[in-house]
């Protein structure tokens, strides 16, 4: 058996000295650690040390140490956040008081906002109606010239700040599209002669022997007062044209039907609560640029 | 192994002590579990007695068992594997999501939702920001409403009755774990559910009462039925809505 004299314990192969572990008649060798290793190793523990004294580090009985300037992450965050500001404030500050027609007439303010609108429009507005605002499904599009709740740049705005039928907001859009079949106000074969008289209106393909004469009675009766004698639709009330190619819920009879039947509510979130009102205004002009905005 | 516990003991260094740990397995775990405890102690210990963990905010209650349910369903479908619920207090974030996350703001939830994978949008501030149609639709095919998505589609829920027979025991559960749910809270947890998400429920007003602020509607479109996509829609539509910041005080909460 070897000795197990730590200093005297010297390897015959490589000449190292071993710990004076032995396993199984296998001894362990004491090869030391490189230099440059070690005293990485040590300038990290001492780096560590000027962290804490710099940096908020230790905790404390009430509170913990702040470090020698204070650094905070909230703070910096919101330094950070008055510097964009001020950023944007030496391109046009104007932005805060002119309204949105002011920054319409105003070609410098009308290229900033429409450059913040479209930064906005994507962070918030693009999961709905789409990138570049085209809209997807039941979430209009924005690029056309119809309008369901009014195209104008106060319009725009006042949609944008208190949403469509949203709850938490007591401004909201607030047009009722009645589900007149549900309620029982039209019967069903009613409600499929006044989908062929629209069908006729909107110059979609018409049932053949469809009794356009009822149609056009019971849409005077029952349509007529949202959507217009002429049903050229009612942005008051939120109510759409009928007479033109797009239908937002599907020109088939049984998207038609459905809608007369359980009535259409769609729901468009209040930005007013989450975002400034620059934004918005940014928002309203960028959204009223993107193709049929309304003079 | 024999040897060296014959070996003599001529002048060791303190340093040579550690020999015991070294050829006793029990001491060595013993003596790991004792190091970490000390960083534990350190590091995790004082976040339970420092009164400026959790900041002090206005209007957070704990979940409505509606969304409790609708939570356990984002657990079970490892939403927290791609979404994050924590904004940081980075300019980019705030600009894009809203106010950086509160710990005030998880302080009902266990287990936390935090998350650090952020392969789709952080979660936190998700709730107002979308209609319930919009998440309906959106669950049921993504990329049908976001065509650049990656999200895998989850149509089941809304076809799946949500199982909430035992939801006042799952609260009893989260009770164990500090979240403070009253008796009453417990006992008409299913009233409660039930009353969330029908307007003209005769207990919807105890139910408005005990958890201001909520939303009461049905969220999948279905009336006749309460769905996973009800619970989970409406989760999705209280994250981030809770805390009022016109009263929260910001400086006093710098870190």
């Amino acid at each position: 058996m070897a000795s197990h004299d730590h200093n005297h314990d010297i390897d015959a192969v490589s000449g190292t000295a071993t710990t004076g572990h032995v396993w199984d008649d296998i001894r362990e060798l004491n090869t030391p650690l490189p230099r440059w290793w070690l005293w990485t190793f040590y300038l990290t523990i001492l780096w560590s040390i000027g962290y804490w004294i710099v940096y908020p580090a230790w905790p404390l009985i009430a509170n913990h140490t702040r470090g020698v300037f204070g650094y905070s992450s909230r703070a910096e965050v919101a330094v950070e956040l008055q510097q964009l500001e001020s950023v944007r404030d030496r391109q046009a500050a104007a932005l805060r008081t002119a309204s949105v027609d002011d920054i319409r007439n105003d070609p410098t303010l009308l290229r900033m906002a429409t450059a913040r609108g479209r930064a906005a429009f994507g962070d918030n507005c693009a999961g709905c109606h789409n990138q570049g605002g085209s809209g997807v499904g039941v979430f209009p599009n924005l690029t056309d010239d119809e309008w369901i709740w009014g195209g104008k740049l106060a319009d725009i705005q006042t949609t944008i700040r208190h949403g469509i039928r949203w709850e938490q907001d007591a401004n909201s859009r607030a047009g009722q599209m009645l589900a007149f079949g549900r309620t029982g106000v039209l019967k069903p074969a009613e409600i499929e002669t006044v989908v062929e008289y629209v069908r006729s209106i909107a110059k979609l393909d018409v049932a053949n022997g469809a009794d356009l004469a009822a149609g056009t009675k019971l849409y005077a009766d029952n349509c007529a007062s949202c959507h217009g004698e002429k049903a050229k639709g009612n942005p008051e009330l939120g109510a759409p044209d009928l007479t033109d190619a797009i239908w937002l819920y599907g020109s088939s009879r049984a998207a038609m039907v459905e809608s007369i039947a359980n009535g259409r509510a769609g729901v468009m979130p209040a930005w007013g609560s989450r975002l400034d009102e620059v934004t918005i205004k940014s928002l309203t002009v960028y959204v009223h640029s993107l193709g049929g905005g309304q003079k | 192994m024999s040897d060296i516990s014959q070996t003599p003991a001529p002048k060791r260094s303190i340093w040579s002590r550690h020999k015991i740990f070294e050829t006793n397995s029990i001491i060595m775990i013993l003596g790991v579990l004792v190091v970490i405890s000390i960083g534990g102690l350190v590091e995790i210990a004082p976040l339970f007695y420092l009164k400026s963990t959790i900041e002090k905010v206005d209007g957070m209650r704990p979940y409505t068992p509606l969304e409790l349910a609708g939570r356990a369903i984002y657990v079970r479908e490892g939403c927290y594997n791609c979404h994050s619920q924590m904004i940081r207090p980075l300019r980019d974030e705030v600009e894009r999501y809203g106010p950086y996350s509160l710990a005030a703001e998880s302080m009902y939830d266990k287990p936390f939702q935090w998350g650090s994978k952020r392969t789709g949008p952080d979660l936190a501030r998700v709730g107002g920001k979308y209609s319930d149609d919009w998440h309906l639709q959106h669950l049921n095919t993504p990329r049908q409403i976001v065509p650049q998505s990656i999200m895998p589609g989850y149509p089941f829920l809304a076809k799946t009755d949500l199982e909430y027979g035992d939801i006042g025991t799952a609260m009893k559960v989260q009770s164990f774990t500090g979240i403070p749910y009253s008796a009453a809270m417990m006992e008409s947890a299913i009233d409660d559910l039930r009353a969330q998400t029908d307007p003209d429920h005769p207990k919807a007003a105890d139910f408005a009462k005990r958890y201001p602020k909520a939303n009461v509607r049905d969220f999948d479109g279905n009336p006749q039925r309460i769905t996973e996509a009800d619970a989970l829609i409406a989760y999705l539509q209280v994250l981030g809505t809770l805390v009022d910041f016109k009263t929260y005080d910001n400086k006093a909460n710098l870190r």
